[in-house]
């Protein structure tokens, strides 16, 4: 019983378990500080769903060994393309939202393709470089959001001028197509977006798919074991390639989910730190940088964005502070230096 | 002190966990002695060394039994760092040394001369400066002492690999107070001119008091510069005796010297050999670090198990590496009369050729996935096996894939408790059946298997060679084995091929006398010609 | 000598690179050369120190830290303090890093005990170090400063009665090291009393490096294990590396903020890393080596670039603010393509090693033909 227990949280980590059991007090606690908690979860599922797709961006590339995805970014500001263009064609509902991601797609797997390129000849640094392709990417973007041609007057500043808005709203386009697509509402406090739920599990059921076919099956070997894969007759490179255009369609597709949540495009220096809390969801998931699935996804995003949502409103109400930015950014960073750290450790142990 | 000993070992005795490697060693080297240690691989030399040097898994699988006297004190080194403090001084195979530093600074390295300042005081010694006049001239004098010519300013990264080793063993004898040196096998990597200043300056070492232990594989080296010589066989130390009273075909008998088995499963053999040839290997040399192949040759043919045997470190395991592109390699290799296009693992195992390799865990299997994609992987990607095409899309086949697991897991003997364990989780022996499993499951026309029972417990080993022979003779499957042991591969093969310095030094029946393949592995035998 | 002409302009690619875009962009911005001379003297005295820091870990092969911000952090404590006590002046500049060193140690050691734990992956493992720490500073200085520690000088606390205010005053000790020796050349004024400080930190790094511990740290860099076997402590002198870099970023940090005048108690330190590491890598330095020509060429470079692009960018396509974001562009590229180069070069050279052995192998003659 005690070796069981032991091994639970060996296997689960200290910081997983403390994170749940703060986030289950949460819970708790939120009665009695005059909050409702159905009003509570259905934040709590919202953002959930929002961020979804992001964190499961990350699962094609960790599985490829190609480590944990800090360049997402790059796929982001594919996502931001397809948003914009969208909205300058006009396109409404959810069509406009379906056009925002096909024309998102085809970026993100060029950007993909040549990002992919570049990780396979710095094997061993991608984390490192991945970070600023990615910081990078968001500052070239910058440039060109103040130079392209785009005309729509919900985009651009309203006294003229050329160059986008730093913040556009998809009010009148496509604001919350999928949250409201056979929305479940119980009482006036509880609310279910059930189409983005959908459209994630549609997601997930692309991935999980994908690892089932003779290419997605490769992928899972060379990530496992390069050496492996090598030996029995892989393309590692090209293996690696795949699962990076595949990460950065997913993120392109992620950002775009987001946007039709939270109802705002965010253009310029936006997504610029947005890799950190997704690599951290997927960590506090119980992914590891060699090996992340759907279930860590789930976990990590739920457990995360859990935290995030709560913390504002319930030690707010108890210490009368804001404390919740400062708390994110503890455990954000504390989940991924402990994923740093304790990786070397395992390997050690292995060898 | 009475008649010089340095160094005396008195019945040391060692084992891991109740697999006895070493037994009753008695050893005495005297000052100034040149001491010859031979040995097959897992003779039980490296441990020795290791015991003497107090390495840490000596200590922590539980000490060794006996006594160490060194310098007329009985000694118990906790740490290597003990070892050299009292005067035992160790050259590695590979090198220790810093790559962008010059031959000075890697001589006196941590033993720097060093300038005081006030600021040594206030934190530590490490805040002197260093004094380069005096490392010069220090590393000078150890430089000349050796008898050999260095560059002191030469960075260790642009030198020949002779001049590598060179500096490792001035480093040694810069030690004010080396009294022993341990030298193992110094004279692998280098030329042989480089090998003849390296045997004198041994020479030269030894009549200034300094007392040696050299381990190395080439005979005429033992004969040409030892005094004494020690033989030491499955942890039993077999003699001691003086080299000018003894010569090569006897150290080498008492190296291999088993008893010789009568071949139980002779009657096994196949009426005829036909003389088909399969694979031809042409002056095939692979890149694979410590296992280097220079120049081999030989031809495979059809439906035989060639065995291949040789001293670790000799290249036996580069040719089933080099051959399935899995290390740089060159020359020319035939399959069944079309060039074979090696660096490319896709070309030779599309050709129907499957590889078990001597690292099982390391390239041999996905250790966090289950047993059957172990299984299926190799078979899948290459000859597209276990695939359904839906769609347009190449889907796994679960099921086909479990039910050849199970299949094999039934006919192997793999003991798990399903075929969705993880590989982690088995034992040696089931992994390495895991292993050949996937080999089969490739259907191959010939089969590469490397060290297939290393690491594995007695029945299992049964099992796999039992499988493998099986195998052969049922579909005809044309098997390579390399393993160093060679009374396994006398039980199983045709012909066995030994290698030594990367190059074929005969082929003999498995019948022949184990002293014969004694004598091929150490390089003393002339070429044998089938 | 064609061949090393063409070796120096592989090896030196980012700064060449650089120089010309500074000569392409300097005339078309317009700014006079006496203003730009004054602000590359103004900026070299600001960043020198802080640039420098990030030497000594390159040494012992932890390559670029970007932790220094923690060493940026403790002094900003350090600054806190002696504005709320109000000691001005020079004095008040020492008394912040006496203050400060205590904290930089602690942060160094953390700091060095961490990267032991993450040894190949020093550099992502820094940077997330830096974030993480940035959540510990911003829980004690705004949410305790005020309520556990003692803060009596109101006017820096926030309305609410405890954490401080976002941007500090520092008029107490506002450029008392840059004006202490004063110094005029035509119209531009010479911070003496910063370049002499800056100068010493030089020598002690030459200094250093003959040391002992500098030279253990050499051998770590280059092989961990063979040092590790030579008898050298790995872990100890790691850790030392880490320290020395904190404490020394803590007074960069101190010089840069008592030269700005003002410090964002919560952005100031948060770019420090960055911009530091940016310069150096422009400045021509890799992973592996750094050296003091590579710091100064780098942050004059860097700055330049910096002033120069949001002018160039407004007079060439009427926008100041396509500079700005160019140059945000160059800083993280250049950081991006550096490593990326060290990375590639790296696997490269493993590659190039073995060819170099085989072929030495078959020269030797134990290949026969």
């Amino acid at each position: 019983m005690k070796a069981k227990f032991a091994e639970f949280i060996e296997n689960a980590g200290w910081p997983r378990i403390i994170i749940g059991l703060f986030l289950l007090s949460l819970f708790i606690m939120t009665p009695f500080v005059g909050l409702r908690i159905d009003n509570s979860l259905t934040d709590v599922i919202v953002r959930f769903g929002m961020n979804s797709v992001l964190v499961l961006s990350m699962v094609p590339m960790v599985q490829a060994g190609t480590g944990l995805n800090f360049g997402l970014p790059l796929g982001v500001v594919a996502g931001l393309i397809g948003a914009v263009t969208s909205i300058e064609i006009g396109t409404k509902g959810f069509l406009g939202f379906l056009t925002a991601i096909l024309i998102a797609i085809p970026f993100a797997a060029i950007f993909g393709y040549g990002y992919g390129k570049l990780l396979n000849k710095v094997k061993g640094g991608e984390m490192m470089i991945a970070t600023y392709v990615g910081f990078s990417s968001v500052a070239f973007m910058s440039i060109l959001w103040l130079i392209l041609p785009y005309k729509s007057p919900d985009m651009i500043w309203a006294y003229g001028g050329s160059g986008l808005r730093t913040t556009i709203s998809v009010e009148n386009y496509w604001f919350n197509v999928l949250n409201d697509f056979l929305k479940i509402k119980i009482g006036s406090h509880f609310e279910i977006p059930t189409g983005m739920i959908l459209f994630f599990a549609l997601m997930c059921l692309i991935v999980w798919l994908f690892f089932r076919t003779k290419t997605g099956t490769a992928i899972t070997a060379v990530g496992a074991n390069q050496d492996f894969a090598r030996a029995a007759g892989i393309n590692v490179d090209k293996m690696r390639t795949i699962s990076v255009v595949f990460s950065t369609i997913l993120a392109a597709v992620g950002i775009v989910v987001y946007q039709q949540s939270f109802g705002f495009i965010q253009l310029y220096l936006g997504p610029f730190y947005m890799a950190f809390p997704t690599v951290a969801a997927i960590l506090l998931g119980g992914a590891s940088v060699h090996k992340a699935t759907i279930t860590n996804v789930l976990i990590g995003t739920f457990l995360f964005q859990g935290i995030l949502t709560m913390t504002p409103s319930v030690i707010n109400n108890i210490i009368q502070t804001d404390m919740s930015e400062t708390i994110r950014i503890i455990v954000s960073n504390g989940m991924i230096l402990y994923a740093l750290t304790r990786t070397v450790k395992a390997k050690k142990v292995k060898s | 002190m009475e008649n010089n000993v340095i160094l005396k070992l008195e019945n040391i005795s060692k084992d891991f966990f109740g697999n006895t490697v070493l037994t009753d060693i008695n050893l005495e080297i005297k000052k100034g002695e040149i001491l010859g240690l031979v040995g097959e691989n897992g003779a039980g030399k490296s441990t020795l060394m290791k015991i003497l040097f107090g390495l840490p898994e000596i200590t922590e699988t539980g000490g060794y039994g006996g006594k160490i006297i060194f310098d007329g004190k009985e000694v118990n080194f906790s740490s290597p760092f003990e070892a050299l403090e009292s005067g035992i001084g160790m050259v590695h195979q590979e090198f220790s040394l810093i790559p962008g530093f010059t031959t000075t600074e890697n001589i006196v390295l941590n033993r720097e001369s060093l300038n005081k300042n006030f600021l040594v005081d206030i934190f530590s010694e490490r805040m002197s400066t260093l004094d380069r006049e005096k490392m010069k001239e220090r590393s000078e004098k150890s430089i000349k002492r050796l008898g050999v010519e260095l560059d002191e300013n030469m960075i260790i990264s642009e030198m020949p690999v002779g001049h590598k080793q060179f500096t490792e063993i001035a480093r040694e004898i810069e030690r004010s107070n080396t009294k022993l040196l341990v030298l193992d096998e110094p004279t692998a990597v280098l030329t042989e001119s480089e090998a003849e200043i390296l045997l004198k300056t041994i020479k030269k070492l030894s009549t200034e008091g300094i007392s040696i232990i050299f381990i190395t594989h080439r005979l005429s080296e033992i004969i040409s510069v030892c005094d004494t010589v020690s033989v030491l066989r499955d942890g039993i130390l077999v003699n001691t005796v003086k080299t000018e009273e003894t010569s090569k075909k006897q150290i080498t008998e008492w190296m291999i010297g088993r008893k010789i088995d009568s071949k139980s499963e002779s009657t096994d053999k196949k009426e005829e050999n036909n003389q088909e040839i399969i694979m031809k290997i042409e002056n095939l040399w692979v890149d694979m670090p410590g296992e280097i192949v220079h120049n081999f040759s030989v031809d495979v043919y059809k439906g035989e198990i060639l065995g291949i045997g040789g001293l670790a470190g000799q290249g036996k395991l580069g040719i089933p590496n080099g051959i399935m592109g899995l290390y740089k390699a060159g020359g020319n290799v035939t399959f069944k009369n079309i060039n074979l296009d090696l660096n490319n693992p896709v070309a030779s195992l599309k050709k129907g050729i499957a590889f078990v390799s001597e690292d099982r865990r390391g390239i041999g299997l996905l250790l966090d996935e289950p047993i059957d994609l172990n299984i299926a992987f190799t078979a899948m990607q290459i000859n597209n096996d276990f695939i359904v095409k839906k769609f347009g899309i190449n889907w796994a086949d679960s099921k086909k894939i479990k039910k050849t697991a199970k299949d094999y897991i039934e006919k192997l003997e793999i003991k798990c408790i399903s075929e969705k364990q993880t590989t982690r989780q088995l034992s040696g022996g089931n992994q390495q059946k895991v292993c050949l499993a996937r080999a089969f499951a490739m259907k191959p026309e010939m089969l590469f298997v490397s060290e297939p029972t290393r690491g594995i417990d007695v029945g299992a080993k049964k099992l796999v060679l039992d499988t493998l022979r099986k195998y052969n003779r049922e579909f005809g499957t044309t098997i390579v084995m390399i393993s160093s042991e060679i009374e396994e591969l006398r039980t199983i093969s045709d012909r066995i091929a030994i290698v030594s310095e990367g190059k074929i030094s005969g082929i003999l029946p498995p019948e022949s006398d184990p002293v014969e393949f004694g004598e091929l592995m150490v390089g003393i035998k002339d070429e044998v010609k089938q | 000598m064609n061949k090393n002409l063409k070796k120096f302009l592989i090896n030196n690619a980012v700064p060449i690179i650089f120089i010309v875009f500074s000569i392409m962009a300097i005339p078309v911005s317009g700014f006079s050369s006496d203003y730009l001379i004054q602000e590359m003297i103004i900026r070299l005295g600001r960043n020198s120190f802080l640039v420098l820091s990030l030497l000594i870990p390159i040494i012992a092969g932890m390559g670029l830290n970007f932790g220094i911000v923690l060493g940026a952090m403790a002094g900003q404590i350090g600054l806190i303090f002696i504005t709320d006590w109000q000691v001005a002046g020079v004095s008040g500049m020492i008394l912040a890093m006496i203050i400060s060193t205590p904290i930089a140690i602690i942060l160094g050691t953390l700091g060095g005990l961490v990267l032991n734990k993450a040894k190949g992956r020093e550099m992502v493992t820094s940077y997330i170090l830096g974030f993480f720490i940035n959540g510990v500073y911003q829980l004690i200085v705004l949410y305790g400063m005020g309520k556990i520690i003692p803060i009596t000088n109101k006017s820096i606390l926030l309305p609410r009665g405890y954490g401080i205010r976002n941007a500090i005053d520092l008029n107490n000790i506002r450029r008392v090291l840059d004006d202490l020796i004063p110094l005029k050349i035509g119209n531009i004024s010479v911070p003496v009393a910063t370049f002499i400080l800056i100068a010493l930190l030089c020598l002690f790094i030459i200094w250093f490096r003959k040391t002992k511990l500098g030279q253990d740290m050499r051998a770590i860099g280059q092989d961990m294990e063979v040092a590790r076997s030579s008898g050298i402590n790995v872990e100890k002198t790691r850790i030392i590396s880490i320290i020395i870099s904190t404490i020394l970023a803590s007074y960069g940090q101190i010089i840069f903020l008592q030269n700005i005048g003002t410090m964002n108690t919560y952005n100031s330190h948060e770019q420090i890393g960055m911009f530091s590491i940016a310069a150096l890598l422009i400045g021509g330095a890799s992973v592996i080596k750094a050296t003091i020509p590579n710091a100064f060429v780098g942050i004059i470079l860097f700055h330049l670039m910096f002033v120069v692009s949001p002018r160039a960018g407004k007079e060439l396509i009427g926008q100041a603010q396509i500079g700005e974001y160019f140059r945000v562009f160059i800083s993280y590229g250049i950081i991006a393509l550096s490593l990326a180069l060290h990375s590639w070069k790296e696997l490269k050279e493993k590659e190039r090693n073995r060819t170099a052995l085989r072929e030495s192998l078959q020269k030797d003659g134990k290949v026969e033909s």
